[in-house]
């Protein structure tokens, strides 16, 4: 059953060359069947696969395709890699990634450019399963470049609006930016330990290097550069808030189930490179508890329902980097795992939301739907739950052991995010009280069909009960001490807990019942600029443009006419007029012909004889 | 073969080719341009001649020959070309014939 891998990523790739091949000749029906089919067979795979190798030893499993690249002692397989983490992610994938293709079948039923939507889904999925099943760090980096792509063709899926196509060149260059650095970890790793073979790779660089030398140390921080940009943290997080420009479904998939976590699995995977480099190690750490400060910041203050949901992606993301950081590698999948369900479902219901007000995404327009929805309504308080990691949901399992761990390392590390979860309860809560309470905005036309209320009731069991399902990861991470429960540690634990709580408190407060009001706090002198600041992402766009997008177009405004083609220009120019001298001898004369040819002739025998 | 010392022989046909030679680059008729290219030619015979006699060898002859069938081809494509221009143009003079300006 194992060797069934390879068809994983190949059922989704079929799905999409088929569907590219016919765009929109097929019906509807018939290109959301190949769309949903070819994802489904996947996830049937992946489960058949995943039962057998559950119930087997668990012993990490290699498949060799073929061979992609052979010269000198460079070789590249296709070969794929099956431990635990691998099929964690697999599950997430597929599973998550059938669920959203069924739901996006209803959402995107009136979008001319139905089959397009299927068939770049369908690519993204396949170079999302290339990017986990990968062996070697080319075969991942082909998927890693997959993926990239699939997110920027549906960031701009709409592109008949500029500014779509600009979210998602903006997505596209500056998640190169962190790829560049990873393809340049790449090379630094070859060249010195003469393989791109992931496991072996590892071997080779623990038995050559010692901890905390410069070479693991550079290539780590390379790597993570690479895992940086892709998901989206400081100081490459500012594509992921305009990338909700694309379809919701996508969102849901892209950039807040899968894409976005392929930095924290890039991470996992070559965790031992990491822990060779305790200082990046923490440098780790300390951009998760910054990205998830800044992102919770930005989402307490935002309008538009996607981008509150964006941010925090992005805060939820530096929790897992933060728990790769204090070297709690199975919290950080498991947080990885968890995400997925909460966050996609809060994506989905989110879109179900959008789908039935005509794409309106503002929240204070919005006001009273719980009485109108009521499955969203419950989806995204289960969402929200899970979320702000409120007790026997499933991200409060994996939150939760994420900050103990941290407060292992660094109290300081431990305390941000304890805020952070504070904020989180704040800012998910206000979500949930200001669309689904208070008055009713208005009656609503759409109602949802099956194919969009199935997904949302799987995922909300998922991400309500997700926390009790036990990931195997103990055969693929060292595993953490356990710490010992004295007075301290239930000190720490009661906090963690009463966080989250403390933030929903503030949310009833404010937005429920109304004993404060948010409007006057944001017009009072102090807080009125600190909220355009959290508004704005923390300044770090405008920041950018001054810095880069801005002398980068002065210079290029300089440099119109390129001052390199000035060179090739002026040497065109000189062989044009000399050819006009020549040619102005060219007088169509033939004694004038005659006569210069005997000057010629008796200047070269004047110059034989007296040489 | 005695007598004449090779020196004037070849001093006539120096003195013949200079004649063509300033025959080519002042006459302006076509024809006369013509004719003074096969003065220049006879010429150039002539010197071969002188030398081959000199030193008692046909090879001077031989490359006579070869001048003279030149020669006549010469004429032949040259003569065929005046006839064409004096057809067109009518006239023989080479500096009306001038159409290309560079």
């Amino acid at each position: 059953m194992l060797e069934l891998l390879g068809w994983v990523p190949l059922f989704p790739f079929l799905g999409f060359l088929i569907l590219v091949l016919a765009s929109e000749r097929f019906s509807k029906p018939l290109a959301a069947w190949i769309g949903i089919g070819s994802v489904g067979v996947s996830a049937l795979l992946v489960s058949l696969i995943g039962f057998e190798f559950l119930n087997g030893t668990m012993q990490p499993f290699k498949l060799v395709l073929g061979s992609w690249i052979e010269m000198d002692d460079l070789s590249v397989p296709f070969g794929f890699y099956l431990d635990a983490l691998t099929m964690t992610m697999l599950f997430v994938v597929t599973g998550i990634g059938f669920l959203i293709h069924v739901y996006s079948a209803e959402f995107m039923a009136s979008d001319p450019s139905y089959a397009r939507f299927f068939a770049y889904m369908n690519l993204f999925v396949s170079a999302m399963l290339v990017l986990v099943l990968a062996d070697n760090l080319v075969l991942l980096y082909l998927g890693w470049e997959g993926v990239g792509l699939g997110s920027y063709l549906l960031i701009g899926f709409w592109y008949e609006d500029p500014n779509n196509g600009y979210a998602a060149r903006k997505a596209f260059v500056m998640t190169r930016i962190g790829d560049t650095s990873m393809a340049l970890g790449l090379f630094l790793l070859f060249t010195q330990l003469h393989t791109f073979d992931i496991q072996s790779l590892m071997l080779h660089a623990e038995n050559q290097w010692a901890p905390g030398t410069l070479l693991p140390v550079v290539s780590a921080a390379l790597l993570l550069g690479g895992a940086v940009g892709k998901s989206a943290q400081l100081p490459l997080q500012t594509w992921l808030p305009d990338a909700m420009a694309g379809p919701t479904p996508v969102s849901a998939l892209i950039h807040a189930a899968t894409m976005v976590t392929a930095g924290v699995y890039l991470i996992a995977r070559t965790h031992a490179l990491f822990m060779l480099a305790p200082t990046v190690q923490f440098a780790v750490a300390v951009i998760g508890a910054l990205t998830l400060l800044i992102a919770g910041c930005s989402a307490l203050v935002q309008t538009d329902i996607k981008r509150v949901l964006a941010y925090s992606t992005i805060s939820q993301i530096g929790y897992m980097f933060l728990a790769l950081g204090v070297g709690a590698w199975s919290a950080a999948i498991f947080h990885l795992l968890t995400h997925a369900f909460f966050k996609a479902l809060l994506f989905l219901a989110a879109g179900a939301v959008i789908f039935c007000f005509h794409h309106e995404h503002n929240i204070f327009k919005m006001g009273g739907l719980r009485k109108a929805m009521p499955l969203t309504f419950w989806s995204f308080m289960i969402g929200s739950a899970a979320l702000s990691a409120l007790p026997f949901t499933s991200g409060f399992y994996s939150k939760h052991e994420i900050l103990l761990a941290a407060f292992e390392v660094s109290p300081v590390l431990w305390a941000v995010g304890c805020l952070g979860a504070l904020i989180t309860g704040i800012y998910s809560f206000r979500l949930v009280f200001v669309v689904f309470f208070g008055v009713q905005s208005e009656v609503l036309e759409k109602s949802l069909g099956w194919r969009m209320s199935a997904p949302l009731f799987l995922l909300g069991i998922l991400a309500l009960f997700g926390g009790l399902l036990q990931v195997p990861l103990g055969s693929v991470f060292p595993a953490l001490s356990s710490p010992d429960r004295d007075l301290t540690f239930n000190l720490v634990s009661a906090i963690t807990v009463a966080a989250p709580l403390l933030g929903l408190l503030i949310a009833v407060l404010f937005y429920l019942t109304g004993a404060f009001s948010a409007q006057r706090l944001a017009n009072c002198r102090w807080a009125k600029p600190l909220r355009l600041f959290f508004l704005g992402g923390w300044g770090m766009d405008v920041l950018y443009d001054n810095l880069f997008v801005h002398p980068f177009k002065t210079i290029t405004r300089l440099n119109k006419n390129d001052a390199v083609d000035g060179l090739y220009l002026a040497i065109a120019w000189l062989s044009k007029r000399l050819h006009l001298l020549v040619s102005a001898s060219q007088t169509g004369h033939v004694r004038w012909y005659a006569s210069s040819l005997v000057l010629g002739t008796v200047a070269i025998i004047a110059i034989g004889l007296l040489s | 073969m005695n007598g004449i010392p090779m020196e004037f022989g070849l001093l006539l046909s120096a003195v013949l080719f200079v004649l063509g030679l300033i025959g080519v680059m002042v006459r302006r008729n076509l024809i006369m341009i013509l004719m003074s290219l096969e003065v220049m030619l006879n010429a150039t015979g002539l010197a071969f001649i002188v030398a081959g006699s000199r030193w008692g060898q046909a090879d001077g002859q031989i490359m006579f020959l070869l001048i003279l069938t030149l020669a006549a081809a010469e004429v032949g494509v040259g003569l065929g070309l005046a006839l064409q221009i004096f057809h067109r143009f009518n006239t023989l003079d080479a500096d009306s014939v001038n159409e290309m300006q560079g």
